[in-house]
């Protein structure tokens, strides 16, 4: 299937992800639910451990089970990637749904040539002979801008700068023209320069192909400029999801907006960075009701401590999941 | 040092010879390496040509020529039936070479296969996989050798089973170790992410990644197992009278240690020789194998 823009191409229903630890089941996804169309770009946006990149992880099947156990519903296409058997899901794999990872510079294999680990997902899934293969992957390292690719195919990983190790590790990503990038974290490891370089490339590509991005990320200003809707996470739930302006202009939940009061603006150093206090919670001892509650600046009764809320909208755009809505962010903030 | 200025000049845009020539030249840069292989070759050779290179026939008894010490005629001298000893130093070579290849092959195929699996599958399989080969680990290697053969029976082709045997856990064990590591790493996940099946993974990710530490070993074990061939050999248990072979030459020697030091001393020296060679290959080999260090190794033997 290739996407045509608007066109719905995942829907995910209640993702729950638990470990079986020694201390008891770890709920690190808690019912998850969202939907991706063609040539969107959604960004999840949540802490280290808010369960992000399990969820995203879950999707196509590689959280390892046992320990993992994942239930709810991955809708893609006609099928349910949650329960579909191994084999549908390798030929899902890669060829409809591409991932590429945080660390470029342990994500590609350090004893293949990286014209091979190119040439590997179309060798799975597109039935190209060798010098078809070498000529897709040649056309694809120029895609992403990796100079003179044709005489690059024969180098190894080390060989790469870790720009350009991300830049071709998006390359095998395209490799099968994938109808969803799941893209985690993948300008983190990287400095400031190329992971704007790397966010433009991605949406560059994203425009041209009509492929759905979904962007892992921790960092608001990074998925500002290209994503249309956020997602925020918190200890594996989504917490308040809107279009991208309508979250930075007027959040509603207050985790978020302990978020956004957290990054540094350009041209105030005066200001205080705010700080969110507490920790997140332990996924195998969640907080009863809101999993917020405990650090919640807006808490007021009981009913936040027994009482899980859903999403819901505000009318303006967002989904929240809290009973009472946050004060303007400029107030909460000061 | 001319020579490393130009790598280092030229680093960006490297030449791309094939992987098994920048492999050679990297062992051939190191010139303990070269003396290894150079003696293999010899071996190999020996063990090919075997009678055809040996100036008597190894097995031929010439009794008024008995202990005769090292002379242009006899050039490692003639054991207590007259034969020549170099002739059969020489085709004892090819038994050698042969228990050695074999039963190492024997114990690097179904040792990196267990290792690959209780490493990649973990768990249950891992567990019983890994107490058996702790089992094995706990005998002595020559008496578990030995333990075999008086169940199948002494003969070259049981001392291979029986040597294959002994050394199997020792791969299966460094395989499996290698493995946990590598199967945690972000490029299998990734690779997993493309759609590679669990036997893709193993043979095209996990198992590149694993071998050097199982070619360093199988070049160690090749010693070991020329050595253990030669000690159940000696023991009557390996080859059978009366080809030759270096263990059974030296168990012959040893009543004859006062003299004639050289029925001992020449199968003796062949087998240190062919030990030490291959352990130098194995140093070279670790060494070559991986990418990150090869240009270090490439750079400092051109300098050397």
């Amino acid at each position: 299937m290739t996407g045509h823009n608007g066109q719905r191409v995942l829907e995910v229903h209640d993702l729950q992800v638990r470990f079986g630890t020694r201390r008891g089941a770890a709920h690190v996804v808690n019912g998850i639910s969202y939907t991706l169309d063609a040539g969107e770009t959604l960004a999840i946006v949540g802490e280290s451990g808010s369960g992000k990149s399990v969820s995203s992880l879950a999707l196509i099947g590689l959280v390892p089970q046992p320990p993992g156990r994942v239930t709810g519903t991955v809708r893609f296409g006609e099928r349910n990637l949650v329960t579909c058997s191994s084999e549908e899901l390798r030929h899902v794999r890669g060829n409809d749904i591409a991932m590429i990872f945080q660390d470029p510079m342990t994500s590609l294999n350090p004893v293949l040539t990286i014209g091979r680990q190119l040439t590997e997902g179309m060798q799975l899934h597109l039935q190209l002979d060798d010098r078809a293969a070498r000529r897709r992957a040649i056309e694809l390292l120029d895609r992403v801008g990796i100079p003179s690719p044709d005489r690059r195919l024969g180098d190894y990983p080390h060989q790469f700068s870790g720009g350009m190790r991300q830049r071709v590790m998006i390359a095998i990503g395209l490799a099968c023209d994938p109808v969803v990038l799941i893209a985690d974290e993948p300008t983190t490891a990287l400095d400031v320069t190329t992971q704007a370089q790397i966010v433009e490339l991605v949406d560059d590509l994203r425009r041209d192909t009509g492929m759905g991005v979904i962007w892992i990320t921790h960092d608001l200003g990074v998925v500002a400029g290209i994503a249309d809707r956020v997602a925020v996470m918190y200890a594996g739930q989504i917490v308040e999801t809107a279009q991208v302006d309508a979250l930075y202009e007027h959040p509603r939940h207050p985790y978020t907006q302990g978020l956004l009061g957290s990054l540094p603006v350009l041209g105030q150093p005066e200001r205080e960075l705010a700080t969110i206090p507490g920790l997140p919670p332990d996924p195998v001892h969640l907080p009863s009701g809101c999993p917020f509650w405990p650090r919640c600046p807006q808490r007021l009764d009981e009913r936040c401590e027994t009482e899980r809320p859903q999403l819901r909208d505000t009318g303006e755009g967002n989904l929240v999941a809290t009973f009472y809505e946050a004060k303007p962010a400029s107030e909460a903030v000061s | 040092m001319s020579a490393e200025t130009a790598t280092e000049a030229g680093a960006p845009v490297e030449e791309h010879a094939p992987r098994w020539r920048v492999l050679l030249s990297a062992v051939m840069a190191n010139r303990l390496a070269l003396f290894g292989l150079v003696v293999l070759g010899l071996l190999v050779m020996a063990a090919v040509l075997g009678e055809r290179l040996a100036p008597y026939p190894p097995n031929a008894a010439d009794v008024p020529e008995r202990l005769r010490p090292p002379s242009l005629r006899h050039p490692f001298g003639t054991d207590e039936l007259g034969r020549d000893v170099f002739s059969r130093v020489l085709v004892a070579a090819r038994v050698s070479l042969q228990v050695g290849f074999i039963a190492v092959g024997i114990s690097l195929a179904a040792g990196v296969l267990l290792g690959l699996i209780a490493g990649f599958y973990g768990r249950w399989i891992d567990d019983a996989i890994m107490r058996v080969t702790d089992m094995l680990f706990a005998f002595p290697a020559i008496l578990l050798a030995i333990a075999i053969l008086a169940v199948l029976g002494p003969g070259i082709a049981n001392a291979m089973i029986a040597i294959g045997i002994v050394y199997t856990p020792i791969f299966a064990r460094i395989t499996r170790g290698s493995v946990l590591s590598v199967r945690e790493r972000v490029f299998v996940t990734a690779a997993r992410s493309l759609g590679a099946s669990d036997l893709r993974l193993v043979t095209l990710h996990v198992l590149p990644n694993v071998l050097a530490p199982i070619i360093v070993q199988t070049s160690i074990s090749l010693a070991f197992a020329i050595l253990s061939e030669a000690a159940l050999s000696f023991l009557g248990l390996g080859v059978q009278p009366p080809d030759p072979s270096w263990g059974r030459m030296l168990a012959e020697g040893r009543g004859f240690v006062q003299q004639a030091w050289w029925m001992g001393v020449f199968p003796g020296a062949a087998i240190f020789v062919t030990v030490l060679a291959f352990n130098l290959l194995g140093d070279a080999l670790r060494d070559a194998l991986d990418p990150r260090q090869r240009s270090a190794i490439e750079s400092r033997g051109l300098t050397a």
